[in-house]
């Protein structure tokens, strides 16, 4: 179980302060399937980056299964079990494939292993193991074998921030399973930021961020309505104006 | 030969016992052994320190080795090697140079080699430099390489220093004729106070001739680096090249790259980016559980893989 207790976070912005998340508090269970959901520049991403410990709130803590993970760093979280899918994926020059599944999987993988890894994300792991990640790999590319380092750690828990960014609608389709089966094997946590109606279809529950305060939890039913007011009704007010 | 030299040896030329075919071991100012091949002949210069080589026209999958290894301290010395290789040849050299320095004076060996590559041949040459010993004096290493590719010949070097080396020159001047194609890796990385130079010059003459130059560097502590290249496109030709460093703690590195085009179907390109390691990086390994150090050592492997 994940707890989130008051998060606030708050940057300077000229001679005060702004706050990006404002006392969020939230309680996630485990072999659940979340989405943050919200408007742009709401704070979603902010809220992964304060889980996965790569941002420190200015107040609050962060307990996972009863230990206080608030003060760890990014590696020491890791270690206790959270996996974070980048939403703009990180390249390297000289670093392959087969280093980053095999640091993700904690072992040197074999053509056979980054296959089933790869494979899931709609990869061929004969051509793509021995390539660097950089560069010469697209956007795309780049955003499967992020997915698929975090298949291959199976920890109990796992963020994605906005996977579905440069997959194309077949491997689309594909992911949406694959996030099935990776909730189904490992009965972990999967919470996942993204505006994708058909991830957010298959969310046991939404978490609604709007303006860096929690704006709602609950189905899909309970909350979309919330998320339409948010993003369309301030577009026909400001029409309207 | 003692341990030490049998280290710096297995350091530079990969060697753990007498290679096959042709080698020449230099220690300490002298030659020590040579051997030659069928088809690599190997002599010793009579005007001055160095040797020889001569390969066969159609030398095919043969190799040879010539490290030069000084272990004693004071010791400074210039040596001519020049390669006189024949048409279709395809053979790999590799050379290398290793410094223990316990003492405290400066340890120096100027290499200065020469390649004439005939009609149609490859050569991969392999240059490694490295140095050690705990005394304060200086080990340096400046190679010079001169490089002329006649039609359709192709050289491969891949030229390292990853350590103890204090200071270091390294001129390679190069011209090519039509459809040879020159290629250089280097990977350098400094430590200390330790000053790094590379200087390239190119004259691509040759029309369809090309040069790939690719320079990754690591400058840690307070070392400084400096990446000079010069490609002049005389002709129909294509040359790239490209200058990558990191810089930690106080280290300095500095790119002047010169690209000459004098001929208007000269393709010349130069890219060049040099910065700390990017924090995402950091992140993106530190989010897969390795710690700071064990990420930064990662990235800087892979950049000098």
């Amino acid at each position: 179980m994940l707890e989130l207790k008051n998060i606030s976070y708050a940057v300077k912005d000229g001679d005060g302060s702004k706050e990006i998340l404002k006392n969020i508090s939230l309680t996630l269970q485990d072999d659940r399937f979340y989405v943050v959901t919200g408007p742009n520049g709401g704070g979603k991403s902010t809220l992964a980056k304060v889980i996965a410990g790569i941002i420190t709130p200015t107040e609050g803590s962060i307990i996972l299964d009863g230990r206080d993970i608030t003060g760890l760093s990014v590696s020491e979280r890791a270690k206790s079990g959270i996996s974070f899918a980048f939403q703009q994926p990180v390249r390297f020059k000289g670093i392959t494939v087969k280093d980053l599944i095999s640091l993700a999987a904690g072992s040197n993988v074999s053509l056979d292993e980054a296959c089933e890894y790869l494979s899931r994300v709609g990869l061929c792991a004969r051509d793509y193991i021995d390539r660097e990640i950089n560069a010469s790999l697209s956007g795309g590319e780049l955003k499967r074998i992020e997915i698929a380092m975090t298949l291959a750690r199976k920890t109990k828990v796992t963020l994605f921030d906005e996977p579905e960014a440069g997959i194309d609608l077949w491997s689309f389709n594909n992911l949406i399973k694959e996030f099935e089966k990776l909730h189904d094997d490992i009965h972990g946590m999967i919470l996942i930021i993204s505006h994708q109606e058909r991830i957010i279809n298959i969310a046991d529950e939404i978490i609604l961020i709007a303006d860096g305060e929690l704006r709602g939890k609950g189905s899909r039913e309970e909350i979309l309505p919330e998320y339409d007011c948010l993003t369309m009704g301030c577009r026909f007010t400001a029409e309207a104006k | 030969m003692d341990d030490i030299q049998k280290r710096l040896i297995a350091e530079v030329a990969d060697l753990h016992s007498v290679p096959d075919g042709a080698y020449s071991l230099r220690a300490n100012g002298q030659s020590v052994e040579m051997k030659s091949s069928a088809n690599i002949i190997i002599e010793k210069k009579t005007d001055k320190p160095g040797i020889d080589i001569y390969i066969k026209d159609g030398t095919r999958h043969e190799s040879m080795h010539m490290p030069v290894i000084i272990s004693e301290t004071g010791l400074t010395e210039v040596v001519y090697n020049d390669f006189h290789i024949g048409k279709d040849c395809d053979v790999t050299i590799i050379a290398g140079c290793g410094i223990h320095n316990c003492g405290d004076q400066r340890s120096q060996h100027d290499g200065v080699h020469t390649f004439d590559v005939g009609e149609r041949s490859k050569v991969r040459y392999v240059e490694k430099h490295y140095g050690e010993g705990d005394g304060n004096g200086e080990r340096v290493l400046n190679p010079t390489t001169v490089i002329n590719l006649r039609k359709d010949s192709l050289l491969e070097m891949d030229s390292v220093q990853i350590k103890g080396v204090d200071s270091t020159l390294r001129k390679s001047i190069a011209t090519i004729e039509d459809g040879a194609t020159l290629v250089i890796k280097e990977k350098i990385m400094t430590h200390g106070h330790q000053h790094a130079e590379t200087d390239f010059t190119v004259d691509l003459n040759g029309e369809g001739s090309s040069s790939r130059l690719i320079s990754r560097s690591v400058a840690r502590d307070k070392s400084t680096q400096l990446f000079r290249s010069n490609i002049n496109g005389n002709n129909r030709c294509h040359g790239h090249s490209e200058c990558d460093g990191i810089i930690m703690d106080e280290g300095k590195v500095g790119a002047i790259p010169e690209i000459n085009a004098n001929h208007v179907d000269a393709t010349l390109i130069h890219e060049a980016a040099i910065g700390k390691i990017a924090g995402e990086q950091l992140i993106k390994l530190m989010s897969l559980g390795l710690t700071e150090t064990e990420a930064e050592n990662m990235i800087i492997n892979g950049f000098l893989k």
